[in-house]
């Protein structure tokens, strides 16, 4: 890279976006344990931990990580593998369901 | 961020930029740091063990007709004779957001050439993710003393004790080789290595700040995989 000019002095971003989304995790995460300490039950519960963990983990990656920042190929290259992610979870609740569906029938209706 | 400018290879934003930077016949990522792309490449790779982890979790739990033992009561931690749910799994989570963000900021001062600051900020991370890695000794002794094994336990079904210990351990183990490198780079930074573009152990590479935004990756990782496993582990 050395033959190439590049600028000695990188920008940086101003502490006061850290200490906000510092903040805002450690708000979060009292939430999220909150859901518990009120034992929150069934669906409430479930949606509530899931909106609290991916706002968590969206405000990680995209200012901690850097990635709000990033150019737009770094960021396609990670985010559309998640799909892939996603569509294994989809498979595996079918799986489940149908595997307990099975042990249930065996054990109590036989085979 | 800290990408350098190349002059005449300012990329358009969006997909525009994308297609620049994808489809000219040469390198992708055209002036980011090696490292740090590998260490973006490495952490997607470690993004997918930590799913099939998780997700194997997920199928054991939903398959299994036996009921789930209650995460809440598992890891409750008695205060002044009051059992408090997850009360040593909040401290953690607490503990390693803390450590994150001092670690964003080493990684804002170390491009900002303050090599003070941003070595006590590693430092300091260092000594949060230990104190994460002690608590985590902490509740598996706890556990192991309340008879939870892999294959067992008092409390329900017994694949429990496997997805515990695998999870928390692969998580743990990522977390306690962080901390050793974090100790490492603190020693680098204030010795001015950085400063000084002092070339590393293995590698011929110039010492140089962007290091400390690579290791900060793999730290906010570790911190992004806690964020999960505290949601469908001990929440869920």
């Amino acid at each position: 890279m050395s033959e190439i000019e590049k600028k000695d002095q990188a920008s940086t971003h101003k502490i006061g976006i850290y200490l906000w989304i510092w903040g805002l995790l450690f708000v979060l995460s009292f939430f999220s344990y909150m859901v518990d300490w009120y034992q929150f039950q069934g669906l409430l519960r479930w949606s509530l931990i899931l909106f609290f963990m991916f706002l968590k983990a969206g405000l990680i990656m995209a200012f901690f990580m850097h990635l709000f920042w990033e150019r737009y190929a770094l960021v396609n290259v990670l985010l559309w593998p998640m799909t892939a992610i996603a569509c294994f979870v989809f498979l595996m609740v079918a799986e489940f369901q149908y595997t307990v569906f099975t042990r249930l029938f065996y054990f109590f209706v036989g085979g | 961020m800290s990408d350098p400018k190349i002059e005449g290879l300012e990329l358009k934003p969006g997909f525009k930029g994308m297609a620049q930077d994808t489809s000219s016949d040469q390198t992708m990522f055209k002036g980011v740091h090696w490292g740090k792309a590998m260490m973006w490449i490495f952490l997607l790779s470690d993004t997918f063990i930590f799913s099939c982890f998780l997700i194997s979790y997920m199928k054991g739990r939903g398959s299994t007709p036996v009921e789930w033992p209650n995460p809440s009561e598992v890891f409750a931690l008695d205060a002044f004779g009051v059992p408090v749910p997850l009360l040593l799994i909040a401290i953690m989570t607490f503990v390693l957001i803390t450590s994150s963000g001092t670690m964003a900021l080493a990684v804002k001062y170390g491009y900002e050439k303050n090599r003070k600051m941003c070595g006590w900020l590693v430092l300091a991370t260092a000594l949060g993710g230990l104190t994460f890695v002690g608590m985590q000794a902490f509740e598996w002794s706890k556990l192991i003393h309340e008879g939870v094994r892999p294959w067992e336990n008092p409390f329900g079904a017994p694949q429990f004790g496997s997805f515990f210990f695998m999870i928390t351990g692969f998580h743990g183990t990522h977390v306690s080789i962080g901390v050793i490198f974090l100790f490492i780079y603190a020693y680098k930074v204030f010795a001015g290595h950085y400063d000084e573009q002092k070339r590393g152990w293995f590698t011929s590479m110039k010492g140089d700040y962007v290091e400390i935004e690579i290791l900060g990756l793999y730290w906010h990782f570790v911190d992004l995989v806690w964020v999960f496993i505290f949601a469908f582990f001990y929440l869920w």
